[in-house]
């Protein structure tokens, strides 16, 4: 092993070809990654930020909060399951919304949602007319004071104050009071999509001590028509924008990478057949010889790994906001790193083959 | 009684089957006695590589069997002839084959490495061989600042790491000029009697054999004469 990190050290010139592609790859997984990250940051923050501790779909809506319906009757059944301390609905719209001093077709995708039961932090509902808007619309000139043109009916509201992490599917969130959602979303809409005092879902905040995973099975047995997740399961039942494409980049990325470090170090490996040989002969063993390829190629994944999240931070800080959406966090470096590592400890593991046939007798030249 | 450093009793090497079937070493019966140095001389082809290779535990025997210091290497499995090799035998190749981006001391310690680490005792016992072989100002140089007789001597110098009971020596001044081929040998027959430690020299250079206590010829295969 000591062998090959001072082979590394001292012929480093040997391993450009290797290191320079395990940078690229590794750069690669960064950026690829960090794209689904930041595409997908503002997917689910708006279930996120709920201090419920579970919420309840209607079961035809198969876990989306668009297509789901929980009628009023269905909620008084939900506040009277044991366990269940308070028990608030959730209405949404996405809408476009007309900013001060743009024109009238310069519209900034929202998503307007009405809640009962303060978010994380305390956050009640606002007074009617006004909402909390979501961190990620100030990018997009909202201000503290702004008001708000909404939907179709131009429903003024006026920002409020600002929530972090809030997002949906990629928009930005307006918080407000149901009186608030109802004036934005108007009388006849309503008609034709909810019927009265219904609710897209409820949040469900359960009494102290209560098993939140245990109240979600006896809400839906006792109202029969429900699907109840816990907070976090509902937050990962928002669908990703895109992420199954990105993973399948990122895993042929991968694949990539496993091929062309096991081509270098198979090459390196017959450039080494001679010494490998005489090694042989002084008593070293294959599993010593592969311990010290696999240990070049961990240390070169390991900088090269180093360097691609290093250059990831700096992207992430001078790319503009609002702009790539490329959001690079310490799981996703880590994340990188390690597949980096797997990538180039795969590919130098093949070199195996070669390095036990490797013949000690042809050091001392061809049996004969 | 002592042990010989090598003794090879109806050692036969075969290569192939069938048709495809070459006898390397037919029946080769071949002692040699510990601190004797044996030169084994013959044209290309005619099988002293193979006996090298299975006196030093790089090949099996395909029938008889081979014998070093006293231990049977005929059945040994490739592990257990890798930690043999580790302490029982040395070796020095045509072109010295040291390690390119290790030093001269660290080329001893290449021993050390892939055997049982002793570390320390090790360390002493490189910076006395190369002291020994003249080499104590070179011990930090790579082998491309060498010259080809340094080279050869490092490669002495780590053949004799483990304290071997033989040495086996591969054409060990091919690549050098006479002047310095005639001193590398000195210096390997006056190393080895100092340590009683025996060896076997493949060589085609007749002025080689002088260094040695006695000449082996092989031709096909067979070992001939003794001289």
């Amino acid at each position: 092993m000591r062998l090959a990190l001072l082979e590394l050290r001292r012929r480093p010139s040997r391993f450009a070809g290797a290191a320079t592609v395990l940078v690229l790859v590794a750069g690669l997984l960064v950026f690829l990654g960090g794209l689904a990250d930041g595409l997908n940051a503002n997917t689910d923050g708006a279930l996120r930020i709920q201090s419920g501790d579970v919420v309840v779909f209607s079961a035809a809506s198969q876990r989306s909060l668009p297509q789901s319906v929980v009628t009023a009757a269905e909620a008084q059944q939900v506040a009277a399951v044991p366990g269940v301390e308070a028990v608030g609905g959730i209405d949404l719209l996405q809408v476009g919304a007309r900013l001060p001093g743009r024109g009238p077709r310069e519209l900034v995708d929202v998503a307007l949602f009405s809640f009962d039961i303060p978010l994380t932090d305390a956050v009640a509902p606002p007074p009617d007319g006004q909402v909390l808007a979501d961190a990620l619309l100030r990018e997009r000139g909202v201000r503290l004071g702004t008001t708000m043109l909404l939907g179709p009916t131009r429903a003024p509201v006026v920002v409020a104050g600002f929530v972090t992490d809030s997002g949906y599917q990629g928009q930005g969130t307006l918080w407000g009071s149901r009186a608030t959602f109802e004036a934005v979303r108007g009388e006849g809409r309503r008609a034709d999509v909810l019927p009265r005092d219904a609710a897209r879902v409820l949040v469900v905040r359960t009494a102290a001590g209560a098993d939140a995973e245990a109240v979600a099975r006896t809400i839906d047995a006792t109202v029969g028509s429900t699907t109840t997740l816990t907070r976090a399961a509902a937050a990962a039942a928002v669908p990703d924008i895109g992420g199954a494409v990105f993973n399948a980049l990122i895993g042929l990325t991968v694949l990539v990478g496993v091929i062309v470090v096991a081509l270098f170090f198979i090459l390196l490996t017959i450039e080494r057949a001679a010494l490998y040989g005489v090694l042989k002969a002084v008593g070293g063993r294959s599993r010593t010889l592969l311990a010290g390829v696999i240990a070049q190629a961990t240390v070169l994944a390991a900088l090269a790994g180093c360097l691609a999240v290093s250059a990831g931070v700096v992207t992430d800080a001078v790319l503009p906001p609002g702009g790539v959406p490329f959001e690079l966090s310490p799981g996703r470096a880590v994340i990188s790193v390690v597949l980096v590592l797997v990538a180039a400890m795969a590919g130098s593991t093949v070199s195996l083959r070669r390095i036990v046939r490797s013949d000690p007798a042809s050091t001392i030249g061809r049996a004969t | 009684m002592t042990a010989p450093a090598l003794r090879l009793q109806s050692a036969r090497k075969v290569y192939g089957r069938g048709e495809t079937e070459v006898v390397a070493l037919e029946s080769a019966d071949l002692t040699v006695d510990a601190g004797e140095i044996v030169a084994l001389v013959g044209p290309s082809g005619s099988g002293k590589t193979t006996l090298c290779s299975i006196a030093g535990a790089l090949l099996t025997p395909t029938s008889g069997t081979v014998e070093v210091a006293g231990t049977d290497l005929s059945t040994m499995s490739e592990p257990r002839r890798a930690r043999f090799r580790q302490q029982g035998v040395g070796f020095v190749f045509q072109s010295a084959s040291l390690v390119p981006f290790l030093t001269a001391r660290e080329n001893l310690l290449v021993v050390d490495e892939m055997g049982p680490r002793r570390r320390a005792a090790a360390r002493r016992r490189a910076d006395d061989l190369l002291a020994e072989l003249g080499l104590a100002d070179r011990a930090r140089n790579l082998p491309g600042q060498l010259s080809g007789g340094q080279r050869q001597r490092v490669a002495i110098g780590r053949a004799l790491m483990n304290q071997p009971a033989l040495v086996l020596f591969d054409e060990p001044t091919s690549a050098l000029d006479s002047r310095t081929g005639e001193s590398v040998m000195q210096l390997i027959r006056s190393e080895l009697r100092r340590r009683g430690t025996a060896a076997i020299v493949v060589t085609h250079d007749a002025r080689v054999t002088a260094y040695c206590d006695r000449s082996i010829r092989i031709s096909d295969g067979r070992l001939d004469a003794a001289s």
